[in-house]
């Protein structure tokens, strides 16, 4: 593992005065695919705003490559698939190599037109996601499991050396979710991105998780799989604040 | 048929008015639509009447030359620029920013009007289009501002089509959100100041989202979009000002009911399609 990509220290975020996150501290290292789970308002969707600069922390820093957050010039460095991504609008004309293709635009600068050069990558960034047959379809058409790829694909075409994926999996069914992972997996391995995935299901994403990340408010927990695994069903039940039950997928 | 239009100087200035704005009002359309901002263009429609009522005061109180439509492009600017700054203060209910500057935009132009005396031909004209009103001067400011906004959304292109698919991406991809939609706006504004004289105060956000509404029924992209949008605004446009100079009717009516009815016949195409690929299936 090599150095911090990124590092939070003491971060504390409030909406009004409602505290979310408090005293927050972690680092993802280089080349990890880090799950971050936590209950429903525990304050996963917060962190990833303060990680992208949406949100600024009441307390705390937030450095990404050891840059301060506000002050990060590399933006497409990082990728990111929001939760909306699962509910945009779906009656936009725009087809698939055209949504992809604004994954580019800052890359790419202002005053400055596409090239060949860029075109090619967003017609790869559309073959890595497997979804190459539909390139000139329009996106309101597909189903949500390949809209998916396609929002993978427009975070993939600039890059990025941190993919962060927020709630990339739900509503979509399981055979989707299954291909979704070994999607991560092989970016994950292939190209050494280093993934920050935010997720509910445990289940399936302590498989391929090398770190795991637990919020509510605070940090509850932070280590590898298999510690996450030995933990009894009364710690995360303390954790998530109701009764957790472990199921076990399978497979 | 079209011989008028060539043969008379300002018949020949209206109609090639019409094919620019033909050009940039769906151009612009086409984002405004997309963005789910039709409301802006009637907002900055009505902002743009006070400008012009402004103008015709000013040209008859103090007996001066002004261009009313100079007058109109300024106000629709300074709107749009307000609208901006509403929507930013009502974040929550940001839609409120339109009936807000749409009504202030009639109330000016009310006070304009009775200041300067009451209504005359010219301001008919300027709310329900005409095809005689063109002068040298109005084509010249809208032959500059045509080929200010198609040069701005040419090298733009990119960047408000990304602001439009997914603001929250593309802010986070580290665009200027904010300044991009503002140029956006301002472009609007200049679009309408400048299509106003064909099509008029009333009618003019329809020009800007018709020939939108009825390409997204039938294009596969975005880019084709566009194109079908400006298709569809021409052949409103070319057949809502002959139409309208012989049956001496203004042709903001009859370029916007051209428009319905190409969006009727696109409704219509779209159903056909699918019933066809219904019976393809049940013959399979």
């Amino acid at each position: 593992m090599g150095k911090p990509v990124v590092s939070m220290k003491n971060v504390t975020y409030a909406y009004e005065d409602k505290i979310v996150l408090d005293h927050i501290n972690f680092e993802i290292p280089q080349g990890s695919l880090m799950g971050l789970t936590g209950p429903n308002g525990g304050g996963k969707t917060t962190l990833i705003k303060l990680l992208l600069g949406i949100l600024k922390p009441d307390e705390g820093t937030i450095n990404i490559y050891e840059e301060p957050v506000s002050k990060f010039k590399g933006r497409s460095k990082i990728g990111f698939v929001s939760q909306k991504a699962n509910s945009f609008n779906r009656g936009f004309p725009a087809t698939v190599f055209e949504v992809v293709s604004t994954g580019l635009t800052a890359k790419i600068g202002y005053f400055k037109f596409m090239n060949k050069k860029h075109k090619e990558k967003i017609l790869h960034a559309i073959d890595q996601v497997g979804m190459s047959e539909y390139t000139y379809q329009n996106i309101g058409n597909l189903s949500g499991g390949q809209q998916q790829r396609v929002f993978i694909a427009r975070a993939l075409v600039s890059d990025p050396e941190l993919l962060i994926l927020d709630e990339p999996t739900v509503g979509i069914d399981y055979e989707n979710v299954r291909r979704f992972y070994d999607l991560l997996h092989q970016l994950h391995e292939k190209r050494n991105i280093t993934l920050l995935l935010v997720t509910h299901d445990t289940g399936i994403m302590t498989e391929h998780a090398t770190d795991i990340v637990c919020l509510n408010k605070t940090l509850h927990f932070h280590g590898k799989p298999e510690e996450y695994h030995s933990l009894s069903e009364k710690e995360l039940s303390n954790f998530y604040g109701y009764p957790v039950h472990v199921v076990e997928h399978n497979h | 048929m079209l011989a008028d239009f060539f043969q008379y100087d300002f018949l020949r200035y209206t109609f090639l008015t019409g094919l620019l704005i033909g050009i940039i009002a769906p151009l612009l359309g086409t984002f405004i639509v997309v963005r789910r901002l039709s409301l802006i263009a009637d907002a900055l429609s009505h902002v743009t009447l006070a400008g012009i009522s402004f103008g015709l005061m000013l040209e008859k109180l103090l007996v001066i030359s002004f261009s009313p439509l100079l007058g109109g492009m300024i106000f629709s600017v300074i709107g749009s620029i307000l609208i901006e700054r509403l929507r930013s203060v009502y974040k929550a209910y940001q839609e409120i920013a339109i009936p807000i500057i749409l009504s202030g935009g009639v109330g000016l132009s009310v006070i304009f009007i009775a200041l300067a005396n009451g209504f005359n031909n010219d301001l008919f004209n300027y709310l329900f289009g005409s095809v005689s009103a063109v002068s040298r001067s109005d084509f010249l400011m809208i032959v500059t501002i045509s080929i200010f906004v198609v040069f701005m959304v040419t090298i733009f292109y990119k960047e408000l089509f990304t602001l439009s698919f997914d603001e929250e991406h593309a802010t986070v991809s580290g665009l200027h959100s904010k300044t991009i939609h503002l140029l956006f706006i301002v472009l609007t504004a200049l679009v309408i100041a400048a299509s106003i004289r064909i099509v008029g105060v009333l009618l003019v956000s329809a020009l800007m989202t018709l020939p939108v509404a009825a390409a997204m029924r039938i294009a596969k992209g975005f880019k084709q979009m566009i194109g079908l949008s400006i298709l569809f605004g021409e052949l409103a446009i070319i057949i809502g000002l002959i139409s309208g100079y012989y049956l001496n009717i203004p042709p903001g009516g009859t370029i916007v009911m051209v428009s319905i009815l190409i969006l009727l016949i696109s409704i219509g195409m779209k159903r056909l399609k699918f019933f066809k690929a219904v019976k393809a299936r049940e013959i399979k």
